[in-house]
């Protein structure tokens, strides 16, 4: 096990290292930095200086290691648009982005897997023919689509929710949270609807064919030849089975949820990591992407890490040492 | 056999169906039986002859849309077949055990199978975890399970297919069942194993004084294990009587072929017989006896009127040569590959 967890460390910095390299390879071949920062009618040697001065002019894995090096103690240069070191200006609209997201996650979860358990263990019932064809839209309309009928719905036409920002928050050291002011919860919950609507559609969905698979295995007939109560086979039995698929996609849409609030923090003009980045992208500022790029990338590492871990504590046929002691009769 | 006692379980013309698009199937049709306390009844047939459809109506596990259509099912005397689920769900475990074909699957994998035993002890008896384990760990030695101490924690994908087939007695045993219902129990076992495993099934049931309905297609396991055996063909029964009859004095065409095709080692030279074609499916069921396409016996009898059991010897076969008015002017069969 413990190896398990050592290989499983070593392939994540692997993994790091080639998306600090697409970070990396993004100064070099989009655009010249330098033209950004000085004006017109600076002369050459100026430039040239500047350039020594960045280190620009040296060998490109010199660049690389340099980068690496900064980016592993968290320094990504200063902002081209603003000048400001770019791991405080990630680290200030972290928090918004991350309680969007587990607010989100929390959304898919605690609706996705009861709705999912229902409809699997009673697909025929009419009710849940009609979750499965509400579920339909969940997946096939576009994120922002449905944030923008929210804004219009309850904003617009009701008047019940902001349609725009955090509302109030409040500042726990550098940590400013939303949680602990009504107009700051207010203003999460079309946004987390939004963000989380798709993934809750796709779990219940998934965990519902789980459901369906594992209902008909030979260990759930021969639980109910056991007389077992409906109670321990749906959610003894069954639920548990159909637990490791259902944790590996929730972990990916964990991390793709923090990814794709891009879309929602744009419609919602949410003041997190991903607004940020859109804001980068209009003014090639390159340490900002680059920097965002590293952050998601270790999210979704450290993700699956996780994800990885729970195999283990649910699936005992993955724990070390089990298969040297079958097969003894 | 003891035919004084009164039955443990009775099935009177019971009738499985399947609604289907294209009308209802009749899958098991008119099968009556009876299985007296601590005896051991073979059900051999072909695939599809309904055997194991038979066994779950009576653990009441029919998987829709097959339904009970007609008969009744009676556990010592008590009817089952119309019990509310909730009340089915305490006979099953508790008065009527399962075991199935595949041991590999039968173990829910994420559970040890101390647990597994435990939960349905504790289903089934007020008993304490303590008193529940202790009783689990009883059970794994009385079923041979080596170091049974510490096995009990181990989870089944660390058992092998004949270890685990024994954990799954141990669990059909747990709550000391009248009945057991053993569907194919060995036939996803190595053949050294099979005999193991059927060795065992007989011991536990002789010695707790439970009665098995034994499901198989293999006659040398109803051979070495029955006390009395049902032939099914074509959801219905052909012959039933003694095993020793049956497999001796065989009444029916149909077992006379059936038992015509098992080699016997030994006997050089002997030539084993086939039956001609094939179980009819349960859509063109023909006319008058099922058997008869395939009979060399048959008479025009044979093809209008559906035989009942009737005594035959020291058994009790579905078949007119064994009424009083015969099979009536011989028909010839018909050609294999009709």
């Amino acid at each position: 096990m413990l190896a398990f967890i050592l290989r499983r460390l070593v392939q994540s910095v692997a993994v790091l290292l080639v998306v600090g390299l697409v970070s990396f390879f993004l100064f070099r071949y989009v655009g010249d930095p330098i033209n950004g920062m000085v004006g017109q009618d600076t002369p050459a040697s100026e430039r040239e200086a500047l350039k020594q001065k960045l280190g620009l002019n040296d060998p490109a894995p010199v660049q690389f290691l340099h980068f690496i090096g900064n980016a592993a103690q968290g320094w990504f240069g200063l902002s081209y648009r603003t000048s400001e070191p770019v791991n405080r200006m990630i680290l200030e609209r972290l928090p918004a982005t991350l309680e969007l997201s587990l607010c989100a996650a929390l959304f898919a979860l605690l609706i996705g897997l009861p709705m999912g358990v229902y409809t699997g263990l009673y697909p025929r019932h009419w009710s849940s023919r009609a979750l499965q064809a509400v579920s339909l839209l969940g997946v096939s309309l576009p994120t922002f689509v449905i944030g923008i009928l929210l804004i219009l719905v309850f904003s617009v036409m009701l008047r019940w929710l902001p349609s725009f920002g955090r509302g109030e928050t409040v500042n726990i050291g550098w940590w400013s949270t939303g949680f602990l002011r009504w107009k700051g919860i207010e203003a999460l919950i079309m946004p987390a609807i939004t963000l989380g609507l798709f993934q809750l559609t796709l779990i219940m969905r998934l965990v519902r064919s789980e459901m369906l698979e594992v209902m008909r295995t030979d260990y759930i007939k021969f639980a109910r030849a056991r007389g077992l109560t409906n109670r321990a086979i749906n959610f003894g039995h069954a639920l548990k089975n159909t637990l490791v698929p259902v944790i590996t996609i929730t972990g990916l849409q964990l991390g793709s949820i923090i990814a794709f609030s891009v879309v929602t923090e744009t419609v919602f003009a949410w003041p997190g990591v991903g607004q940020l980045f859109i804001q980068s992208v209009q003014f090639v500022d390159i340490p900002v992407m680059a920097a965002y790029l590293m952050l998601i990338g270790l999210l979704f590492v450290l993700i699956n890490l996780a994800v990885d871990l729970l195999y283990f504590a649910v699936d005992p046929r993955l724990r070390g040492g089990g298969l040297a002691r079958s097969g003894g009769h | 056999m003891a035919t004084n006692n009164p039955p443990l379980l009775e099935v009177r013309n019971l009738r499985v169906e399947f609604p289907t698009r294209r009308g209802t199937l009749i899958a098991v049709d008119n099968v009556s039986f009876e299985i007296s306390p601590g005896e051991v009844l073979g059900v051999v047939g072909e695939s599809g002859a309904g055997k194991s459809l038979t066994g779950n109506a009576i653990i009441g596990l029919l998987e829709p849309p097959g339904r009970i259509a007609a008969g009744e099912i009676r556990l010592e005397g008590r009817r089952i077949d119309t019990l509310p689920y909730e009340e089915m769900r305490k006979v099953r475990g508790a008065r009527i055990g399962a075991i199935f074909q595949d041991p590999l699957t039968s173990l829910n994998p994420l559970y040890s199978v101390g647990r597994q035993l435990v939960e349905t002890i504790q289903t089934h008896k007020q008993l304490s975890a303590t008193a529940a384990r202790a009783r689990a760990l009883e059970l794994l030695k009385e079923v041979g399970i080596p170091g049974a101490e510490h096995r009990i924690d181990h989870y089944p994908h660390q058992f092998s297919g004949g270890m685990r087939q024994r954990v799954v007695i141990a669990l059909a045993l747990c709550a000391d069942p009248r009945l057991i219902v053993a569907d194919e129990p060995t036939t996803a076992l190595d053949v050294s194993i099979q005999a193991q495993i059927i060795a065992l099934l007989k011991r536990l049931c002789r010695e707790h004084k439970t009665a098995v309905m034994l499901v198989t297609h293999d006659m040398g396991v109803i051979a070495e294990t029955a006390d009395r055996v049902a032939v099914m063909y074509a959801g219905r029964i052909a012959e039933i009587g003694p095993v020793r009859d049956v497999i001796k004095h065989a009444q029916h065409p149909y077992t006379k072929g059936l038992m015509g095709s098992i080699p016997h080692l030994g006997e050089r030279g002997e030539r084993l017989t086939q039956i001609d074609g094939s179980m009819p499916r349960l859509t063109e069921i023909p006319r008058g006896c099922a058997f008869n396409p395939r009979c060399t016996f048959r008479g025009e009898r044979c093809l209008v009127d559906r035989p009942e059991l009737m005594a035959a010897g020291a058994s009790r076969a579905a078949c007119w040569l064994h009424d009083a008015r015969g099979v009536g002017a011989p028909v010839a069969k018909e050609p294999a590959n009709a």
